[in-house]
């Protein structure tokens, strides 16, 4: 067995115990549980009254505008990740590289907040 | 044990899951207790000695439920989303090191395997959310992604902090180089702490806690994405949420507080203290504080955290390179 | 129509009327043109302080438009009262404000002593004031208990401020079921005086349990009072004076707004024109203000029972004989209106009767302070988010129970 297997093997291993354990719990509840649907048991929940699901629901473009912000701030810091672990390597020219990097970073930071979009109300 | 690396690597994976699931049932009935405490009441009491058998009455319990799919959710995701959000939670523990010797796979980018998972988590949440075709749910399920991907993003750094001052992603090395250096909460003077407390608060947020369980926010959303739940498969989102806030501590432990190092008693034992005082500190909070705003969760995490992360990977650098 | 009683309501405080645009005026354009989400918050919701509803019109999670819809909790309390005697409607009133059931019978009982021109003995009267600043303190600290869990949700410090609130209401709760027998609707009050005497021991116990709260109180409100509170509470659910006096706002919710009126001082009934009530004001008008009106006024009700447990004065408890047929009490022609403060604002009783029915009312109307509180809704929710709707729901502590009557 190869190095990489052995790292990453005991990885998938815990992942499929943990769905193993998992399995048994929902398989537990399948079959444990009654089984008693009825339409007014199978409405949506809207405080008892009558809901028209929310299906057609547009949501608010704030959430959209966070999830951009968040592709764009955390690939920045994955950028990150490979200069971290090298670090010390580096000495003052990777400090400096990375100081440049992340001053470019606050000042997008800087330029999202005075364009506003940061505030989630507004 | 055996030399057989693959049942050598099964049984490790076994041991560690099945300790974990073991350690969130109990620490559910420790959460009640200590609620039971702080709201002058006395928390389980019936089941066994203490209340001890509690959690396992509540999973024959729950299973005992009829699980209610509505009529108009996505019932594949529907069915999918509690299962997932456990495994996924469950899944971060393959990294974490419990003693020197104890740890399922010290793969070479395990601080950024267990951020990726934790950050992965506000997806199979906002699957619930949106599958259950409510208003409640969906607008929980929005609140738990915009909350999830931003409080990432200083996650992400301030866990870069303690990577800065180690060198190195592993969790094992993080923790032999805090072994030999001293923890990262006392060394690299303020940095160290203030990233840990970031690290602490951004934890709380990522796991739906109080002040940041906005999501949920039961006066306000009812139950959030976890409304149209029932039975097992409710149960199954509690059980995740608790692995995460236990998995959390344990990350914040062995990241900065030197995971298994200590004095006299043996490291396994230092690291369940550790977890176990972080997970403690969780629930104090949680029994304690109110919940925030989304506006106000969302200006902390963008307007300070932010900011500060980045402010304090420099500091972290500069440490580094001034000692070197 | 010659009215009879006094008409209380007519207090301290400028009657500015300025006018207060209708907020559902304004909403029918906006809900032309944008996306709205519809929210029903409410029956079967947790926050909603009973079965109320509010449909919201959310965009994102900004409230644009609230309307409250009332009734899921009416009984027909007021048409009912008309087919019982005098003596039997106070004990039904009770149910309105489930809270603060002492209050509805005071009121009924004022209203029909007042209609009968009844005498009530200085010591019934006594006792009532003794009895309303207890359930006074009971009533604010079960609102401070379900503000604080609307604020910090089912799991997490609001439940524990919950349980501190309700503990001490507890308390209270217990030293009226010394006295009358029951914890929750007491029927104590009737037409003339006071049905239960003071236990012997009763003063010590109300003494003790008093200082039990005190000693506590500061504690959990220590605990409360945090800067995550003061960002959830603060300019939040701002209702300025002119609208408070426009919806007719009573209690502490007007009291919030920086009008200084107390029917307690302002109109004293029973022995308050005996008592120096310092009426705690606020001038923020949000829901930081009303939590802080509310606190004081539990302070000011403490020191009050203190007061007026020193010198309970002796005499007989009720100028009636405590049961008598049903034609004990009768009506002649007239009318008579009385308000009286309890926790939540002015809560009036306001009955007709008619000689040719002379044993029960020919009508009974009450005012409910908390129907007007459920009023200030639509004027103040919009431009805040969900959770700020249930922030101020839970500030202006609605009764269901009599709102919808």
């Amino acid at each position: 067995m190869s190095e990489l297997v052995q790292v990453y093997l005991p990885m998938f291993l815990v992942f499929a115990v943990g769905a193993a354990i998992v399995a048994v719990f929902w398989l537990g509840g399948h079959y444990l549980g009654p089984k008693n649907p009825n339409p007014e048991k199978l409405q949506p929940y809207e405080c008892g009254n009558d809901s028209d699901g929310a299906r057609g629901v547009r949501m608010s473009v704030k959430f959209y505008l966070t999830a951009i912000l968040f592709v764009v701030f955390d690939i920045e810091a994955v950028f990150i990740y490979p200069w971290a672990v090298l670090f010390k390597g580096l000495g003052w020219t990777g400090f400096l590289t990375m100081l440049a990097f992340i001053a470019a970073l606050l000042v997008a930071l800087a330029y999202c907040w005075k364009k506003g979009a940061l505030e989630w109300e507004s | 044990m055996t030399n057989d690396p693959w049942l050598r690597a099964l049984l490790e994976g076994a041991a560690v899951v099945t300790a974990l699931m073991t350690a969130v049932a109990w620490i559910t009935w420790l959460e009640r207790k200590i609620a039971g405490r702080i709201q002058s009441r006395l928390g389980p009491t019936m089941v066994g000695p203490f209340g001890l058998l509690q959690p396992l009455a509540d999973a024959v319990k729950s299973m005992q439920k009829e699980s209610i799919v509505p009529r108009d959710a996505d019932a594949l995701l529907f069915w999918l989303a509690p299962p997932l959000t456990l495994a996924l939670a469950l899944g971060t523990a393959a990294v974490i090191p419990f003693s020197p010797g104890l740890l399922a796979s010290d793969v070479d980018i395990g601080v950024l395997y267990a951020l990726a998972l934790s950050g992965l988590l506000s997806f199979p949440i906002w699957i619930a959310g949106w599958a259950s075709n409510n208003k409640y749910s969906l607008l929980g399920g929005m609140r738990m992604v915009a909350q999830g991907i931003s409080y990432e993003i200083p996650m992400v750094l301030s866990a870069l902090v303690p990577v800065v001052l180690a060198g190195t992603l592993s969790m094992g090395g993080v923790v032999r180089h805090q072994a030999e250096h001293g923890w990262f909460v006392v060394s690299a003077p303020g940095v160290g702490f203030v990233a840990f407390l970031v690290f602490l608060l951004t934890a709380l947020a990522e796991g739906n806690r109080i002040p940041f369980d906005i999501p949920e926010a039961e006066s306000e959303l009812v139950a959030g994405p976890t409304t149209e739940y029932t039975a097992i498969q409710w149960s199954l989102f509690a059980a995740a949420e608790y692995a995460h806030s236990l998995l959390a501590s344990a990350i914040a432990a062995t990241l900065f507080l030197g995971g298994w190092d200590g004095p006299v008693l043996p490291p396994a034992v230092w690291m369940v203290l550790k977890t176990g005082a972080l997970f403690l500190l969780i629930t104090w909070l949680r029994w304690s504080l109110l919940r925030l705003r989304s506006d106000q969760l969302m200006s902390l995490c963008w307007k300070l955290l932010v900011p500060l992360t980045l402010l304090l990977l420099l500091g972290a650098g500069t440490w580094v390179t001034l000692a070197t | 129509m010659a009215v009879s009683g006094s008409v209380a309501s007519t207090g301290a405080g400028p009657r500015t009327r300025a006018p207060v645009p209708d907020p559902h005026l304004d909403l029918e354009r906006y809900e032309a043109d944008a996306d709205l989400m519809t929210l029903s918050l409410g029956p079967q919701h947790p926050s909603t302080h009973g079965v109320f509803r509010v449909v919201l019109y959310l965009d994102g999670e900004t409230i644009v438009k609230a309307v409250p819809h009332a009734g899921y909790l009416h009984r027909g309390v007021e048409k009912l009262c008309e087919k019982l005697s005098y003596s039997n409607v106070v004990p039904i009133l009770d149910k309105n404000d489930y809270v603060a059931p002492m209050l509805n019978e005071q009121a009924a009982c004022m209203a029909f002593e007042r209609l009968m021109g009844v005498e009530v003995p200085i010591r019934a009267r006594w006792l009532r004031t003794l009895l309303a600043e207890l359930q006074r303190i009971a009533s604010h600290l079960l609102a401070l208990g379900t503000f604080a869990i609307d604020l910090g949700g089912a799991l997490g410090g609001g439940t524990s401020v919950f349980m501190y609130c309700f503990r001490e209401r507890e308390l209270i709760l217990d030293l009226f079921e010394e006295l009358t027998g029951c914890r929750f609707h007491y029927n104590t009050h009737c037409i003339g005086g006071n049905r239960h005497d003071v236990p012997p021991g009763w003063p010590e116990l109300v003494r003790a349990a008093l200082a039990t709260i005190e000693a506590r109180f500061d504690a959990y409100l220590a605990m409360l009072e945090h800067p995550i509170f003061a960002d959830r509470t603060r300019g939040v659910g701002t209702i300025d004076a002119g609208l408070a006096l426009e919806l007719g706002l009573s209690g502490p919710n007007l009291r919030a707004s920086g009008v200084d009126h107390d029917l307690r001082r302002d109109a004293p009934y029973h022995v308050y024109d005996l008592l120096e009530v310092r009426v705690a004001t606020d001038s923020g008008g949000d829901c930081w203000s009303r939590y802080k009106v509310r606190v004081d006024e539990i302070r000011e009700s403490l020191r009050l029972v203190r007061l007026l447990l020193d010198d309970l004065p002796a005499g007989p408890l009720s100028s009636t004989k405590p049961l008598g047929v049903v034609s004990q009490f009768k009506a002649t022609t007239g009318q008579v209106y009385v308000g009286i403060e309890s926790p939540r604002g002015e809560l009036g009783t306001w009955v007709i009767a008619d000689a040719r029915k002379a044993t029960s009312p020919y009508r009974m109307k009450l005012r409910p302070p908390s129907l007007h509180a459920v009023a200030a809704i639509p004027y103040v929710l919009p431009g805040h988010t969900l959770s700020d709707a249930i922030a101020i729901l839970g500030s202006l502590d609605p009764i269901m129970g009599e709102v919808d009557r």
